[in-house]
């Protein structure tokens, strides 16, 4: 392979110095002239009709430039077009605590919270669904007006035959696990700032991880041409997923605006935020596994119930994703996947780092430590002989390709010793280890359309300044600085000679957004096919210019000319002003949209990606048996990050998803007394602090995936995966309990000690799961080539 | 961003000024370092009319052992510089240490923190989320939502220092509009979650003083879910004189955050006096020191566990002082 000059080389991101300096302008730093301070009013019902809203002596208080209610913005939306089911602000009932219900705009916020007070909500208290229980029984539904469940979606699916591979069991096991939900916690609250100019234009300035699904959402329900708004989504201040739908503060000061003629800022409130959520979903698993008397899998058969809380969201596809990544790590030749999605009456859930496989992934692990200790294998070798193979498929029509999943497994167990301490370290202590596989960018867009993905535009001046267009909005993970070194690398320029104009829906062209790990892979093969346009056009008139054979002209170190003789080169701007000189403006675009990779079935456009990078987590914990306390003291993981671009942003995706996987294994929940938060600010709600944290040890794999830019695979995502599962199993090598459930939270390891103490199982973790009908099962064929 | 309410901001220059002020204004609330009250007024748990800030009075801030050696500590001395007092019993200048965060124990005061407001997990919320659940009988409600038959609030007392300066038999000096007078430290906690101030509203407290006690170990235990920004949800502190041969001649053992007050276990003190720490007499003293104690569940991780953790967080605090 040819030498890279900058792609592979570790450095700061390119807005790292405006960040830590704290110049960085986040959506709630921007102030225009007369702008307006925004504000929600929430619910204060779980479940109610709403009878009759008075804004009068709100409108009437001095400084209120104006309030609506959901009578003002009466078109529903939602992130997918299955699930149009949110309003703004509530529209005849609210269904959860904290719902958006009214906004208003004044001159400040003490006048805005004022006004907020002054609002008089008649209610009408309906029954309250709180739990899976709840909603999978008849009652009152929290969407559409009858009587009966509260099931939002149901899928069921068998790919091969599970009963006979069960009967062909040498071993079969069945676990029940619970994954308890979390917020994203992101540093920077949601925040909007909204101006309507009398040219009918709009404008709105938003702290998202998708301007594109915004753009589309605003269309929609203001019912303006999408030509004439303009959504910029500023600098992100941490969005893991929470900042992926359209929600209602962007839309409330986008019609405060219009109604106004005034900018409107909203910025939320750390309660909100919790309110808000789209956080990961409770999800309740029953996981039956047949194995071979090698260890081998015959067959999986897995049941997840989800809640959603009250609104769709990304909830269709969290639940088909509970269930499409298994097979992605292991070779499971019959798998049946059974799911479903309630309503409750809490705030809705949707995508959180690894949206929907961290659940199943958890559980998964768990259940295959205990299932090599039943046949006396130790939990790596177990692992050896599932290992899907390089360039395979799944039986649930899953294209792998490339797969360092092996090379994980063994770097990270002779990094971290592991069999020298597994089953060996004193009581209190031990050492777990678990895999996990993730997409490199969702293989289709949410709503239907045959463009592209992602679109790149590169533009070139008579100076030689490189100015890259793409709509991806970095969201702390580093993406304008890794297409800025795409780019570079392609044109033989320095990353600091590119200047990045990101996400703003009228200077960029569309990328689809920073979700599902796909912005490296996507828009960084749609940057490079437009910077090699561009270097085809430069390289093509420095040719003719100095006389050189076109296929022997290269680009780097800033010249351009003959390979390997300085003399025949022309400086990068002189080359780019030969070119504007033959062939007019300098100008390139590029787009990429991934393989055409689902399966023959319904649901098959969740799961396939073009690109699944793979991680393998070892973790070694310290228990306190008498107080319950788990101490995490090192964390190895090795990520196959098919090429790492830039090493030192790959370290820290590594570890921000350890330190985010520790917070969701410990302590992490969306905890609720009844329909009520247990605790909306970052006192109630635990997250680790730098005490915490333990050191982590990042091993980089690179399996150079012929699809990926450079070879590059995702790492947003992925590295959290195994970290849970292996919490969980490091503590049951530290104090011989199943921890079934996270978080692991030390009054739940104490009472099971208690218990084991007693002659009990010593185990954290659900009973069971409710009897409930998936519906009509799809049986699909085995894959061709699947072996 | 949750945004103060509008109120009357005085700084008096002096303690006499002070006290005047709060003797001229009944409603309003003395300040220090403003770490509790800011946000308790942010969430509309009080909204005084008035907040009288105490921290440009003079000679309120500052260490001294006087020539008995008994330690003044002046209200407003921030709990950083506590900590790091050399002069001062260890479990006083490690239970500083271990409140809250290093940015909040440079502002935080010691008067603030022994007189830091009751905490539930019903109260310490925002305004929208207390009206969602309904008002309690802390503030502007009629009923306890964590314990619905009683009359009484049973919020929980939440200062670090309190259960350290009740078993270092610590005073307070405390300055009122007519008198000014010491209390001793055990008589300035109610378990009342609302009325849980022993002294009287027009009081302000002044010094903490330590006395002079040669021979005495001392030492503070925290239960709280991480190893920082936490409030305690059990605190153990214990103090014991041993003789020159091992045998416990005095001590006190005494629970904070499990209550509206810290509890003195004096049937465990009683179990140690007279004895080496060996572990069955640590173990006895445990069990004694705990059984008494009925937390509620409205702090983090509930009642159960902390009734657990009470008896481990005794033992562990004797074993510290073998």
């Amino acid at each position: 392979m040819m030498g890279h000059a900058v792609v592979g080389r570790p450095g700061p991101r390119v807005d790292a110095a405006e960040q830590v300096t704290g110049r960085t302008t986040y959506a709630g730093d921007i102030t225009l002239p007369g702008m307006l301070v925004g504000g929600l009013l929430q619910s204060s019902q779980a479940h109610a009709r709403i009878l009759r809203i008075d804004t009068a002596a709100a409108e009437t208080l001095p400084g209120v430039r104006a309030v609506i209610t959901g009578a003002d913005l009466p078109i529903p939306y939602g992130i997918l077009p299955v699930s149009q089911d949110e309003h703004a602000l509530a529209v005849d009932k609210v269904r959860y605590v904290g719902e958006p219900v009214a906004g208003v705009a004044a001159v400040d916020a003490e006048t805005a919270e004022q006004a907020l007070a002054l609002i008089d909500i008649e209610y009408e208290p309906l029954d309250v669904v709180t739990s899976i229980d709840e909603a999978l029984a008849s009652g009152t539904r929290i969407h559409g007006e009858v009587e009966g469940d509260n099931v939002h979606r149901r899928a069921a699916l068998e790919f091969g035959d599970v009963e006979s591979g069960f009967e062909a069991a040498h071993a079969v096991r069945e676990n029940v696990y619970f994954f308890r939900g979390s917020n994203h916690a992101a540093l920077e609250q949601h925040a909007a700032v909204a101006s309507a100019g009398h040219d009918g234009r709009l404008t709105l300035w938003s702290s998202t991880q998708v301007p594109h699904y915004v753009h589309r959402t605003l269309e929609k329900v203001l019912e303006i041409p999408a030509g004439r708004i303009r959504v910029i989504a500023t600098p992100v201040g941490g969005g893991f997923g929470g900042k992926t739908d359209p929600f209602s503060h962007e839309i409330v000061a986008a019609k405060l605006a219009m109604v106004t003629g005034r900018p409107v800022k909203i910025v939320l409130s750390r309660e909100q935020v919790f309110y808000a959520h789209r956080g990961r979903h409770p999800v309740l698993m029953w996981v039956k596994t047949g194995f071979d008397p090698e260890g081998r899998i015959t067959a999986m058969h897995f049941r997840s119930f989800l809640d959603g809380g009250a609104y769709g969201s990304y909830g269709a596809a969290s639940l088909l994703y509970t269930g499409a990544l298994q097979t992605t790590t292991y070779r499971i030749p019959n798998y049946k996947f059974e799911g479903v999605r309630v309503f409750t009456n809490k705030p809705p859930c949707g995508p959180k780092r690894g949206h929907g496989t961290p659940q199943p992934r958890f559980a998964l692990e768990c259940q295959l430590d205990e299932a090599a200790a039943d046949l006396g294998l130790d939990p790596v070798t177990i692992r050896r002989r599932n290992l899907v193979e390089p360039f395979s498929m799944t039986v649930n029509h899953l294209r792998i390709t490339s797969c360092g999943l092996a090379e994980c497994l063994d770097r990270v167990v002779e990094a971290s010793g592991f069999f020298a301490k597994h089953g060996t370290l004193p009581e209190g202590k031990g050492i777990g280890l678990a895999v996990g596989a993730y997409l490199s960018g969702a293989g289709l867009p949410i709503y239907w359309n045959d463009m592209p993905q992602s679109e790149v535009e590169i533009k070139v001046d008579r100076g030689g300044g490189v100015t890259v267009f793409s709509m991806a909005a970095d969201v702390g993970q580093g993406s304008t600085s890794v297409l800025a070194m795409i780019v570079a690398e392609v044109l033989g320029l320095d990353t600091a000679d590119i200047t990045m104009v990101t996400a703003d829906t009228d200077l960029t062209p569309v990328d689809l957004g920073s979700y599902s790990s796909r912005v490296t892979f996507m828009a960084g093969n749609a940057a490079k096919e437009a910077a090699e346009g561009i270097r085809d056009r430069v390289a093509a008139a420095v040719a003719d210019e100095l006389g050189l054979p076109e296929d022997g002209v290269a680009a780097a170190g800033g010249r351009v000319g003959a390979e390997a003789d300085g003399e025949k080169t022309l400086s990068w701007a002189d080359a780019v002003r030969a070119a504007i000189a033959r062939g007019g403006p300098l100008i390139a675009s590029g787009s990429y949209r991934a393989p055409d990779l689902a399966g023959p079935y319904r649901g098959a456009g969740v799961g396939i990606s073009p690109a699944y990078s793979y991680s393998v987590a070892v973790v070694e914990v310290d228990c306190d048996a008498e107080t319950g306390e788990v101490k995490v003291t090192k964390v190895w993981l090795a990520h196959d990050i098919g090429r790492a671009l830039n090493p030192l942003l790959v370290e820290g995706q590594i570890e921000g998803g350890v330190y985010m996987a520790l917070g969701e294994a410990l302590m992490e929940e969306q905890a609720y007394r009844g329909a009520l938060h247990k605790g909306p600010s970052l006192l109630g709600y635990k997250t680790p602090t730098f005490l915490e944290m333990p050191p982590v040890e990042s091993i980089l794999v690179e399996t150079n995936d012929p699809e990926g830019p450079f070879g590059a695979k995702e790492v947003g995502q992925g590295p959290l995966l195994p970290v849970v599962p292996a919490v969980a199993n490091a503590v049951h090598d530290a104090l011989g309990i199943r921890a079934d459930e996270v978080p692991i939270t030390p009054d739940r390891v104490v009472k099971a000690l208690r218990e084991a103490s007693r002659g009990g199982n010593g185990r954290i973790g659900p009973e069971g799961v409710p009897k409930f009908d998936f519906g009509r099962l799809t049986r699909v064929k085995i894959p061709e080539g699947f072996s | 961003m949750m945004r103060l309410p509008a109120f009357e901001y005085l700084v008096p220059e002096t303690l006499d000024e002070a006290v005047v002020m709060l003797a001229d204004h009944p409603s309003a609330v003395v300040v220090g370092g403003g770490t509790d009250l800011f946000p308790n007024m942010k969430r509309r748990q009080v909204s005084p009319a008035t907040v009288i800030a105490l921290g440009a009075i003079e000679g309120l801030r500052g260490i001294e052992i006087d020539d008995d050696g008994a330690v003044m500590i002046g209200a407003l001395t921030s709990l950083r510089d506590l900590a790091a007092s050399p002069d001062v019993p260890v479990a006083l200048a490690s239970a500083a240490a271990e409140v809250a965060s290093p940015q909040i124990r440079n502002v935080a005061t010691v008067g603030g923190n022994l007189c830091v407001d009751t905490r539930c997990e019903y109260i310490n919320m925002t305004e929208s989320w207390r009206l969602a659940s309904g008002f309690c009988l802390k503030a502007d409600g009629d009923v306890c939502w964590v314990a619905p038959k009683g009359e009484e609030c049973v919020a929980v007392s939440s200062s670090d220092l309190a259960p350290v300066v009740v078993a270092l038999d610590a005073e307070v000096g405390l300055v009122g509009p007519d008198v000014s007078r010491t209390l001793a430290a055990s008589d300035l906690y109610r378990s009342d979650g609302i009325d849980y101030l022993g002294k009287s509203e027009d009081e302000i407290v002044a010094t903490l003083t330590v006395p002079p006690r040669p021979g005495w170990r001392t030492t503070y235990r925290k239960l709280r879910r991480r190893g920082s920004i936490d409030f305690p949800i059990l605190g153990v502190a214990a103090a014991v004189q041993v003789s020159d041969d091992g045998i416990v001649e005095d001590a006190r053992l005494v629970l904070g955050a499990i209550a509206s007050a810290p509890i003195r276990a004096r049937d465990a003190e009683e179990a140690v006096v007279g004895s080496r720490l060996g572990p069955e007499v640590v173990a006895r003293a445990a069990r004694l020191a705990a059984e008494p104690v009925r937390p509620y569940d409205n702090v983090d991780l509930g009642s159960r566990y902390r009734k657990w953790m009470a008896p481990v967080f005794v033992a562990r605090a004797l074993e510290d002082l073998r």
